[in-house]
């Protein structure tokens, strides 16, 4: 317990005050910067216009936006204010489960920004963006042999965007054969959200499927092929591993129950940083899978984002893949292939999340193979570390290491007895602010748990520092489980009414 | 380097601590047989110092606006961009957050997109915005869907002055669908009130029209929304440039029911397409059907300002298949660099900053269309891009250009732009950041092929 006591000062609300506190807990709220605005300030200013003025026809013109004027000192004190009033991975531990919050390389966002990268024009000659086309050519080519598929699609903008374009793509394909009546897609009862969101965007039927004890039901997947008949199914949607954070060995047997039906498999590709290099979407029978970049190749997640979700496809689906498509030609350069007539079309404008792949491109650069595999090794062990010192006090359903029932790169817990003590997996959760740890992914897959992900690049002091802080909160949880419901204390402010939010919503500025 | 930080001594703890004997163990759940035993076919890792060299080494055989002088435009412009953007929106507690799942831990981007919010609803008229959709393509795409869902018709009436990607986009966002795409004619370049009152039925759901429109011409907004709304129920959605919304007629000021726009003009690098950030508004009847992320300014328990994620049964981590779209990860970072940017050029900043647009784009076409044999496509009203018909293939005139470092524009006859033009077409579009002196030199290059 020291080690808490060591880094955080106590934070009961009658404590003494640290100079955390007084730095962070008891600042006042940070204004709009509509409040900001003092008529005729200006943060920059623009060059004399250095032509004649042309005819502007006044029935063109609108009414002035009514946007804050504020000076530049200003500007940088409020929004460095507000960007102190956000937890980051910079700044804490934020084991958010399914999120993959790692590291961030700097010199990522360096290549980014490098002026022949970031001041690009999309339209421009390919011979003008060799150097840019190579790092799409080969990040193209990284991502095929990290999947184990035969082509790739830079495009997507976003996990649930990969997954569009590959229902899409699947779409296209039994069309294209004749069999336009497959739009059932199952899912599994733990999916993300999104998987279900994405098949109705393409006008495909999302059928759940049971799992059982984390792992998918095959019997019922089977029963589903039977009841909805083989030839309606489109495919089943899997992660894996899953979001219970355990890999399903019976994922070949699943993409069997697929393939027998004529239908495929699609890979939800969230958690590959637990596979990377030990094994392969292509291996287990994935047909089409997404990544998410911003989970697995540390492109940072910016808020909420942006991310980049391509897509790896099998032989088969690629003349089904958006145009236009990075090539290399047989003198060596590189060129966008637009003539791809069995193409879905575009799924977005000009090409790809261009900014993010460089720092993609560099991740998996830096790591090279060896360096990928480590990477879901140390994700791996981080996760069973964390769940080995804590399921004593945390319950774990899926987790039982004395009958090698491991974890891959998060665990679920689902702390039943702290919670019959009479505190709510809320109160859990926001006391962690207090300890300045991001609270995990909370409610899913499983009704009140906590979904930890540590990902691969936390220190073994971190690690350490967590375990001391949850075996902490449960202490004051035996103790004293009224004063969580009073957390977080020592956060720029107290709960938030969500509630109030939905009931009236108030999403602009009014003043 | 793959930036782990276990020592091989710690891990042999962690493992001790967990009851493995191996890492391997770890991975039993794994069946043999479809283990990857190989390495991967990937180039050996490389340290910072080679990566600094190989990344600036391919960064340096790109050519572009940082070493040409940029005429192009066609749904992403090279404006200025005010140097504390980058240093403020690098900011790690900005960069390396996530989505603002938990409020008491994510005070800043919140309160951050809820000026977003409201600086959107202010540049369009309109009354809500959300926190940003993937680009503008894709923010159209969803204003569609959330048209059809609203009034539950099916026929989408779109402007053939829209961008081509754009209408691609739709196209295969419609596809599976029920909705069918109805291109509206131009005339002279841009879409007529009468074209639309003509093909409105009883069916139609919305009327999309894009202003400036790919030509650059300003559209008749108020004509084409106010015939769409002589019919009940029909949406009129707006598809907008942020930077012309500064100075003209606003979307929501010529009646349109939704905004849509690509946010790429407010501080967001050219990036050679990518990440940009879709921008979506609305009128309040569509709060709940709205998609994406939306915070709310609420209290905390006392009774402080605070802001949270909200109304989040909308969305598809609540409502699964019944969602309103799939989006989950947005823009969240370059949402960021826009409100900055909206609030580090202000009220009279980003107006000027419409204003010498207007006038540069102005002077160049003036200046061109003396030379013989050039003459303006259009006769309609533009902003900053402008379409100009040469005396020779736009492509000798592109190519004898970029030997003077000049990207002279976009060749709209070519398949990067559906080929909507002719082959002496050429669409030039200017920045606040042209000079005149940068735009006497494309005239001198356009000078040596007048007739």
């Amino acid at each position: 317990m020291t080690s808490v006591m060591e880094t955080r000062p106590k934070t009961t609300r009658a404590g003494t005050r640290s100079i955390h506190r007084l730095a962070r807990g008891d600042r006042p709220v940070e204004p709009v910067i509509f409040e900001k605005s003092v008529p005729g300030q200006r943060a920059v200013d623009l060059p004399p216009l250095d032509v004649p003025r042309a005819d502007l026809p006044p029935e063109l013109i609108g009414a002035p936006v009514e946007l804050p004027e504020v000076g530049q000192h200003d500007v940088m004190t409020h929004y460095t204010h507000l960007s102190q009033r956000n937890f980051s991975v910079d700044g804490n531990f934020y084991p958010l489960g399914s999120c993959t919050m790692k590291h961030n390389p700097r010199i990522n966002e360096w290549a980014a920004a490098l002026d022949g990268f970031a001041q690009l024009h999309p339209l421009q000659d390919d011979e003008q963006i060799q150097g840019a086309l190579r790092l799409l050519y080969e990040t193209r080519c990284f991502l095929q042999e990290i999947a184990g598929l035969d082509e790739v699609s830079l495009q997507p903008a976003a996990g649930a965007h990969g997954e569009y374009t590959g229902l899409k793509v699947i779409r296209a394909y039994f069309k294209d054969i004749g069999q336009p009546q497959r739009h059932i897609v199952l899912v599994p009862d733990s999916a993300h959200g999104t998987n279900p969101a994405s098949c109705t965007m393409c006008a495909c039927h999302a059928v759940t499927v049971k799992t059982a004890h984390g792992y998918t039901d095959l019997d019922d997947l089977r029963r589903l092929v039977n009841e909805h008949g083989a030839n309606t199914i489109a495919a089943f949607m899997i992660t894996n591993p899953n979001t219970a954070g355990l890999f399903d060995a019976k994922i070949c047997e699943a993409a069997d129950i697929m393939h027998d039906a004529g239908a495929l498999l699609y890979l939800d590709g969230a958690n590959m940083n637990a596979i990377l290099g030990k094994t392969r979407p292509g291996e287990f029978g994935a047909d089409v899978m997404h990544f998410n970049t911003h989970k697995t190749f540390s492109t940072p997640h910016g808020c909420g984002g942006p991310g980049a979700g391509p897509i790896a496809v099998g032989e088969k689906l690629a003349p089904y893949l958006p145009a236009p498509q990075v090539m290399m030609a047989e003198d060596g350069s590189f060129y966008f292939d637009r003539d791809r007539p069995k193409s879905i079309g575009k799924v977005r404008s000009f090409t790809s999340q261009f900014g993010v792949l460089v720092r993609c491109w560099a991740y998996i650069a830096a790591c090279g193979p060896d360096g990928l595999r480590n990477v879901a090794e140390k994700a791996v062990l981080s996760a069973n570390y964390l769940a080995a010192r804590l399921c004593n006090v945390y319950e774990m359903p899926y987790f039982d290491p004395k009958k090698g029932r491991f974890c891959a790169h998060e665990f679920v817990t689902v702390p039943n007895r702290l919670l019959r003590k009479g505190v709510s997996l809320n109160d859990i959760a926001k006391r962690m602010i207090d300890y300045d740890i991001h609270p995990p992914t909370m409610h899913w897959p499983l009704r009140d748990c906590l979904m930890v992900e540590p990902t691969d690049t936390e220190s073994k002091r971190t690690l350490d520092h967590f375990v001391d802080v949850m075996l902490q909160i449960a202490q004051e949880i035996e103790r004293d489980p009224k004063s969580l419901a009073e957390a977080p204390t020592d956060a720029p402010i107290r709960r938030a009414d969500e509630v109030a939010a939905a009931r009236n919503p108030v999403l602009v500025w009014e003043g | 380097m793959d930036y782990t930080q276990i020592t091989p001594h710690e891990q042999s703890a962690m493992l001790e601590a967990i009851g493995a004997e191996s890492i391997e163990q770890l991975f039993n759940a794994i069946p043999q047989q479809i283990r990857f035993n190989d390495t991967l076919d990937l180039p050996p890792a490389m340290s910072e110092l080679q990566l600094k060299r190989e990344l600036a080494e391919m960064a340096a055989h790109n050519h572009g606006p940082h070493d040409m002088v940029c005429f192009m435009g066609g749904g992403a412009y090279d404006h200025f961009c005010p140097v504390l953007i980058d240093q403020l929106a690098g900011r790690g507690e900005f960069l390396t957050a996530y989505t603002p799942y938990q409020a008491e831990a994510s005070q800043g981007s919140l309160q951050a997109f809820f000026e977003f919010q409201t600086q959107v609803a202010r540049l369009t008229g309109l009354d809500i915005a959300n926190a940003s959709l993937y680009e503008g393509a894709t923010a159209v795409a969803e204003a569609v869907l959330m048209a059809l869902q609203h009034c539950g018709k099916r026929r989408v009436l779109v402007a053939s002055t829209l961008h081509p990607d754009y209408r691609a986009v739709l196209r295969t966002y419609l596809q599976d669908l029920p909705g069918d795409l109805v291109e509206l004619p131009a005339d002279g370049g841009r879409i007529a009130a009468q074209t639309v009152r003509r093909e409105l039925d009883d069916e139609a759901a919305c009327v999309v029209i894009q202003s400036p429109n790919v030509w650059g011409l300003i559209e008749d907004w108020d004509g084409c929304f106010g015939a769409a709304h002589e019919r009940d129920g029909v949406c009129a959605i707006a598809v907008f440039n942020p930077i012309a919304c500064a100075l003209l007629r606003k979307p929501g000021e010529c009646s349109a029911d939704i905004a849509a726009g690509e946010g790429q003009p407010l501080g967001v690098p050219l990036s050679l397409g990518g990440p940009y950030l879709g921008l979506l508004a609305a009128r309040n009847q569509f709060m709940r059907k709205i998609p994406g992320r939306l915070i709310g300014r609420t209290t905390d328990t006392e009774g402080r300002a605070a802001y949270c994620l909200t109304l989040q049964t909308r969305e598809q981590h609540i409502r699964g298949a019944k969602a309103t779209s799939n989006i989950c990860t947005n823009q969240g970072l370059l949402a960021l660099r826009a409100t900055m940017f909206m609030t580090a050029m202000g009220k009279h900043g980003l107006r000027e900053m419409a204003q010498q647009c207007y006038h540069k784009a102005h002077y160049l076409a003036q200046q061109i269309t003396a030379l013989d044999g050039y003459a303006l496509k259009f006769d309609g009203p533009f902003f900053c891009e402008f379409c100009i018909t040469c005396p020779k293939p736009v492509t000798q005139i592109i190519e004898a250009a970029k030997r003077r470092r000049i990207l002279a524009g976009i060749a709209p006859h070519g398949r990067r732009m559906g080929r909507i033009g002719d082959e002496n077409d050429l669409l030039i579009a200017v920045t606040e950041q042209r000079t005149k002196h940068e735009m006497d030199a494309l005239v001198e290059v356009l000078e040596e092929f007048a007739t």
